[in-house]
């Protein structure tokens, strides 16, 4: 029983330092302008009018869009390449294999920041500046080893004789792979989804310096770009609620994938 | 249903290991044959040059006279056990009998009926809608069976099947395939490490050894006459005794003793002797007229382990094992793991039940010299067949 109730504690403990920082922005989010400073935990005078700000200005609502829109088909596609180039490493050998697996891990280890000035030369200079494109473009790049390294891991772990099996039981190598091989990887490629819409929805340093118009602004950027009614006035009720706003397609996200992420899908496969 | 043909089948990998030098095999139409050898002899790779899962580097295989080496393995029309199953864990044990049908584009129908006929033979039927998680060991072992029954092919492939099973339950299936190839009467390749298994399945077996096949034929002429030293010590449980011999003019010289039996002129001065454990006796059980024929010698007894219808007697013989250097015999060693053992050579004998042989005292044992092996070390090769 102590053991169980060491374990309940520090579990307490976990859960209330990630969870108060989030409450403390929600907090604030429903405060009025004069209360904001008075240190209370729970707001005194409730308000929903920095929501209704933030829903007015045409820039958030613009790079929610943006947001949404960037997030959602960077990780469409670094899904699917992903998955193609995972179950290739993990299944196949060809030449250039250790190459492809190094020249991936070296993206993942470069640091994005030495990268911002030439990318955004580059992308002034082909016109894909402050675009959509010019944003799915890096975040792809560095999303894939991400993905890549997740899935493999997945489909590491499904027996290869099922594949053998697939095929003695009359699969072409395609069918083998969608009948057989993706239903199991699916969980594999929803968590793959979920790290790689995270790693998009959050970048902060790619958005900034490659847009300059709510064109194509995603919201962690419109949020830094707030003002207050008045010069005097600091918009920290509307960034709150802001923030608030940008961490529910996030949960609805997760919530909705994590019903997939059915750990244990392949036991019963072989042994054991 | 069809015959299989390996003609000089050879596979060897671009780092130049070669892991079938060259076989040549033909399995008739119904025909129940085991592959066995200790790993890495090749057998599964065979199994998978069958299935089309692995390339034939040179060679040809038929199946029913035609050539198929570029088909592959789906257009092969063959069905194969694995040794993990590999049930499909997605599927309920229905989905998964039904799979090959099903890519086979049969209609849904004529899908149930067969997995319904399938899932009777096996004993199924009550699992039908369960995933592969929910089933014992047993049970999908019998599903996995039951994917390759279902659409009738030309031949069935095992690869050690019953190998993750616990030991009751894989004598019980042992019987269960033997009856149900019996019934479909469907070409079947098994491949095994396990020579009980190879012995009480097979119509015929191939003994095979890094590589080749060392030899081929039905299970009581692989015991009887087995054609080299190491077949002589795979096939049989426990395994054959072998003792250093040295010929000398009318006899034998072996730590056991001087064994009056003629060895021919051509044979090695260095011989190596080999003795089945049943072809041992408590010489006071020995009946008369038989005894002339045999050979007594007196050891002090190690160990007896009583099976109720047998006794297991082991003797430790000085002057044994460590005077014996033969590749055969450095191969079954590896095998059986007994390399490690300390260096002492051990004699196991089948006595009747009836022996009064105790541990600690000295035995009398009669052994039958018409019975006996002699290899030659260098190639292992038995000198005693014609």
């Amino acid at each position: 029983m102590p053991v169980k109730l060491k374990w309940g504690l520090l579990d307490a403990l976990v859960v209330v330092f990630a969870i108060v920082p989030v409450l403390w922005i929600v907090s604030l989010s429903f405060k009025t302008t004069a209360t904001l400073t008075d240190g209370n935990f729970i707001p005194r005078e409730w308000t929903l009018d920095n929501y209704r700000t933030i829903f007015q200005t045409d820039q958030f609502v613009r790079a929610l869009v943006n947001s949404i829109g960037i997030a959602l088909i960077s990780t469409l596609i670094a899904v699917v390449l992903g998955t193609m180039a995972a179950y290739a490493i993990s299944r196949l050998d060809f030449p250039g294999k250790g190459l492809l697996v190094g020249v991936s891990l070296l993206i993942a280890m470069f640091p994005q920041v030495s990268l911002v000035s030439p990318l955004f030369n580059i992308e002034r200079q082909t016109g894909l500046f402050d675009t959509w494109p010019g944003l799915i473009l890096p975040y792809i790049t560095f999303a894939l080893p991400l993905a890549i390294y997740t899935l493999s891991a997945f489909f590491k772990q499904i027996p290869w004789d099922l594949e053998k099996a697939a095929k003695m039981d009359g699969a072409t190598q395609g069918e083998a792979f969608r009948r057989v091989i993706a239903p199991l990887a699916a969980p594999g490629v929803f968590t793959t989804a979920i790290l790689v819409f995270i790693f998009c929805w959050n970048d902060f340093l790619f958005a900034i310096s490659l847009t300059s118009t709510e064109q194509s602004r995603t919201v962690p950027v419109a949020l830094s770009f707030f003002t207050g009614a008045s010069q005097f006035e600091d918009p920290t009720g509307a960034i709150s609620a802001a923030a608030v706003v940008i961490t529910i397609p996030i949960i609805l996200f997760v919530l909705f994938f994590q019903k997939r992420i059915v750990a244990g899908l392949t036991s019963g496969a072989v042994k054991g | 249903m069809a015959d299989i043909v390996l003609d000089k089948v050879t596979k060897s990998y671009p780092d130049g290991t070669i892991a079938v030098h060259g076989i040549d095999l033909e399995i008739a139409d119904g025909e129940f044959i085991i592959l066995v050898g200790p790993s890495g002899c090749g057998k599964s790779t065979t199994l998978n040059m069958i299935a089309g899962l692995e390339d034939i580097t040179t060679g040809e295989l038929r199946i029913g006279g035609e050539r198929v080496n570029d088909k592959a393995p789906k257009d092969r029309d063959i069905a194969m056990v694995f040794q993990s199953y590999a049930l499909y864990p997605n599927m309920t044990v229905r989905d998964n009998m039904g799979f090959p049908l099903k890519l086979a584009k049969l209609p849904k129908a004529e899908i149930d009926k067969k997995v319904g006929e399938a899932a009777k033979v096996l004993e199924l039927t009550d699992y039908l809608d369960r995933k592969p998680a929910n089933l014992s060991g047993g049970q999908r072992q019998r599903v996995a069976m039951g994917r390759a029954i279902v659409r009738n092919p030309k031949a069935f492939l095992m690869d050690e099947p019953l190998s993750n099973l616990d030991a009751k339950l894989r004598v019980q299936m042992r019987t269960q395939v033997s009856r149900l190839q019996k019934q479909l009467g469907t070409t079947t390749v098994y491949v095994t490490h396990d020579q009980t298994e190879a012995m009480t399945l097979g119509d015929r077996v191939v003994v095979m050894r890094a590589g080749h096949i060392q030899q081929v034929g039905d299970p009581q002429t692989l015991y009887d006459k087995p054609v080299n030293l190491f077949v002589a010590g795979f096939i049989g449980s426990p395994s054959m005794n072998f003792l250093p011999a040295t010929v000398f003019p009318g006899g034998l010289h072996t730590p056991i003793g001087d064994l009056p039996i003629p060895v021919k002129d051509n044979a090695p001065k260095d011989l190596v002797l080999g003795i089945r454990p049943e072809h041992f006796e408590d010489a006071r059980l020995v009946e008369e007229a038989l005894r002339p024929r045999g050979f007594e010698f007196t050891l002090p007894v190690d160990l007896v382990e009583s099976m109720g219808s047998d006794k297991y007697v082991y003797f430790t013989v000085e002057g044994g094992k460590s005077d014996l250097a033969s590749a055969d015999l450095a191969d079954l060693a590896a095998d059986a793991g007994g390399a490690d053992l300390p260096d002492q050579s051990g004699l196991v004998t089948r006595l009747s039940a009836e022996s009064r042989v105790r541990e600690g005292a000295d035995a009398r044992i009669w052994l039958n010299l018409d019975k006996i092996h002699l290899f030659d070390p260098s190639d292992g090769r038995n000198l005693t067949l014609d």
